[in-house]
């Protein structure tokens, strides 16, 4: 079996072919000095929003990413192929003590190139809770309702109107049952083929990703874009950021080379994802007084249910993510105990492997399972209550980030009873066994045997795996200094010309997948920043 | 029988041969304590050895079972697992170099990992009885050693395409445009 080849239009390659002003650093040879208008750290969400509100307002955008510059005919459906290239760390990200998986993207279009495309505006909960709890003002649903549906428009988001793939319908199928409430997810997609391979990089564009929208949109107004080059530190002069200091990666983009690349711009942008964005503030230094920065990183701990069907499931083919339920968020409003939403995500061959635990003959048999599995997750809705502080970013040695995040007694109590509510749902669903994934593998063939052993559980770090692909917060927004690294402008409290555009501003996670919060707050976000460098004497 | 008290004095033993193995294995190198800023050579024949001997155990039930169909399975899996590590993050692969540097010191290998033989002579049998053992132990090291070798071993044989008849998964679509 060859890689499929891929003859589909490329239209990003069309673009460079075409003129756009694209660099891959890790061929450069000489140190090189960029200048712009704003200079942009990341590409995801955020980055990608910014970049083409500020390209379209007539300024002169650079655009950095540390990953590679990856176009639609290199997508070829592998797992083997993308985590490697498109992914943090290959994957492979873990918290401090190893206890959390963290799947992100770090590639042109960041973790929107790779997402599964669901797509939520910010819960009204969630808004009315940074209201209260943090007397955040202008983020109310009415004032950010007309950004959502600006970037609604803008990236083609509609619910998904063909039919669920089996493993969404198990658990469409299996809520109904029950009578727990379960709806239609939507999606930011245009023409999609349905095949299921969001998480490896959309091969027919289809996805309407920061890559092919936003991105291409900012080339195409003469922005710049650099890959394979890592943000080291701001340099500053008084309150203002003078310069940014960056050096080239190699072409795997796991050591620096030694060229260095220096960014001067009227204003910088940090939309490096809520771990990336804090390391470059932690790295530079930037002023810190109330020691904010990295703080109440947010991930929606995730824990997975895994069920063998007695009919072919085939969780690999087929749109992932396309059937959710709150019933379990909405059940435990924020404040109390911790609420929980389940979705319903793809199965491929080493996702799937590295999720079943144990190794040998167990591990085998339940792999030759694998057209038969269906699999919920439950993403926990963490930071709405004094027991859930989430995580901190440190720097080590090497400069690189690493996120401590405890996993406390207050979180294990939600993922035990997000596991009991995940076996019933798919019991409902017609399950001949349900696996919670544990280390011990225990799996059950009924409701009230899964439940008896789910309530013994010993539920702690690396006993109970747990995995994350949302990272929200550690820069959050807020009027009060004391509470917040920028204001709600986005700008920095205390620096006069940097900002923070991503995940990172939330002061809280979302409660639910985070892409339209990014899009929908940064679209906001950047049109003031637009606004404000028009005029020279503001910035 | 093994008494809570035995249980202990081993474990705080163990610990101890861990830190003692480990920072005799540092000098014996030295290898400095920071992430290294060269790239790692990668695998080296010591590190090599030892995932070909864990990959049969690992995955016991999943290889293919012609002794040829077999054998290319298990050298594949290795190599995956060395590009792997070469393109993991630079403290990532200096945890892992620091891992296989112990299971390749003779004196940690018997008394961390209870496997008496050089790893190529060691038995099928002991080496799963030191991946369960390191999978339920109580030391968080020795766990996020087995995860590691676990997701870098399951993740380069179901990468291989050759895996994926045993497990009905047909491989991705072919895309006509």
């Amino acid at each position: 079996m060859n890689a499929p080849a891929n003859a589909l239009p490329d239209p990003f390659r069309d673009g460079i072919a075409g003129g756009w002003n694209v660099i891959d650093a890790s061929t450069l040879t000489v140190d090189t000095t960029y200048e712009a208008d704003v200079a942009i750290v990341g590409t995801g969400a955020g980055g990608g929003t910014a970049a083409e509100i500020l390209s379209a307002a007539g300024l002169r955008v650079i655009l950095l990413e540390e990953g590679p510059l990856r176009t639609s005919r290199d997508f070829k459906m592998r797992e083997a192929v993308a985590y490697p290239d498109l992914y943090q760390e290959s994957a492979a990200r873990r918290t401090a003590d190893k206890a959390i998986g963290i799947l992100q993207g770090r590639c042109v279009g960041g973790g929107t190139t790779v997402n599964w495309t669901s797509s939520f505006r910010t819960p009204p909960a969630t808004l009315r809770y940074w209201q209260e709890a943090f007397g955040l003002t202008g983020f109310s649903v009415d004032a950010l309702s007309p950004y959502f549906a600006r970037m609604e428009e803008r990236l083609s988001i509609a619910p998904w109107e063909v039919a669920p793939n089996a493993n969404n319908a198990a658990l469409a199928r299996g809520a109904a049952k029950l009578g727990i409430e379960a709806a239609v997810i939507r999606r930011n997609v245009k023409g999609c083929w349905n095949i299921g391979y969001c998480g490896l990089g959309c091969p027919t564009n289809a996805k309407q990703s920061m890559l092919v929208t936003t991105i291409a949109g900012a080339l195409g107004r003469g922005a710049t874009l650099v890959s394979r080059v890592r943000a080291k530190a701001f340099a500053f002069e008084g309150d203002r950021v003078a310069r940014l200091e960056c050096v080239a990666m190699d072409a795997r983009g796991v050591y620096p080379t030694s060229r260095r690349i220096t960014i001067r711009a009227r204003a910088y942008v940090a939309a490096g994802g809520a771990i990336g964005s804090p390391a470059l503030l932690l790295r530079s230094r930037t002023p810190d007084p109330h020691g904010l920065v990295g703080k109440r990183t947010f991930l929606h701990p995730t824990v997975v249910s895994v069920a063998r069907m007695p009919e072919r499931v085939d969780a690999f083919a087929g749109a992932p993510q396309v059937i959710y339920s709150d019933h379990f968020l909405d059940q435990a409003p924020p404040g109390g105990p911790i609420g929980y939403k389940l979705e319903a995500p793809p199965v491929h061959p080493v996702l799937g492997a590295i999720t079943l635990p144990n190794h040998g003959p167990v591990h085998a048999e339940w792999m030759r399972e694998l057209p038969r599995l269906q699999v919920v997750i439950a993403l926990l809705r963490d930071g709405f209550n004094a027991e859930s502080p989430g995580g901190s970013v440190a720097l080590r040695d090497d400069g690189q980030p690493v996120l401590d995040y405890p996993l406390t007694p207050y979180l294990f109590e939600g993922m035990r009873r997000a596991f009991v509510s995940m076996a019933q749902i798919q019991f409902a669903a017609g399950a001949t066994r349900v696996m919670p994934i544990q280390a011990n593998g225990a799996a059950f063939t009924n409701v009230a045997d899964a439940q008896r052993a789910i309530a013994g559980f010993a539920l702690s770090p690396r006993i109970t795996p747990v995995v994350s692909a949302h990272v929200m917060g550690g820069c959050p927004l807020g009027e009060d200094p004391r509470r917040a690294v920028v204001d709600v402008t986005g700008r920095h409290h205390q620096l006069g010309n940097l900002y923070v555009l991503d995940g990172s501003l939330f002061p809280t996670s979302i409660g639910a997948n985070p892409q339209l919060s990014i899009y929908g707050i940064v679209a906001k976000l950047a049109d003031g920043l637009a606004a404000s460098l028009a005029n020279p004497r503001r910035v | 029988m093994i008494t809570r008290r035995t249980f202990l004095v081993t474990g705080v033993a163990g610990a101890a041969a861990l830190t003692g193995a480990w920072w005799l294995r540092h000098r014996l190198l030295e290898r400095p304590g920071a992430p290294s800023t060269e790239p790692w050579s990668g695998f080296d024949p010591e590190a090599k050895t030892i995932v070909a001997a864990i990959v049969p155990v690992m995955l016991d039930g999943a290889l293919p079972n012609p002794p040829s169909d077999r054998a290319a399975a298990v050298d594949e899996t290795v190599d995956g697992v060395g590009l792997a590590i070469a393109g993991l993050a630079p403290a990532a692969q200096d945890e892992l170099a620091q891992l296989f540097a112990l299971l390749a010191f003779a004196p940690a290998r018997i008394a961390l990992a209870q496997v008496t033989a050089p790893w190529r002579d060691a038995s099928p049998a002991t080496i799963n009885a030191f991946l369960d053992s390191w999978r339920d132990s109580r030391w968080q090291l020795q766990r996020s050693a087995y995860d590691a070798l676990n997701d870098l071993i399951l993740a380069a044989w179901y990468g291989n395409e050759r895996s994926w008849p045993a497990i009905g998964y047909p491989g991705p679509p072919r895309l006509t445009g």
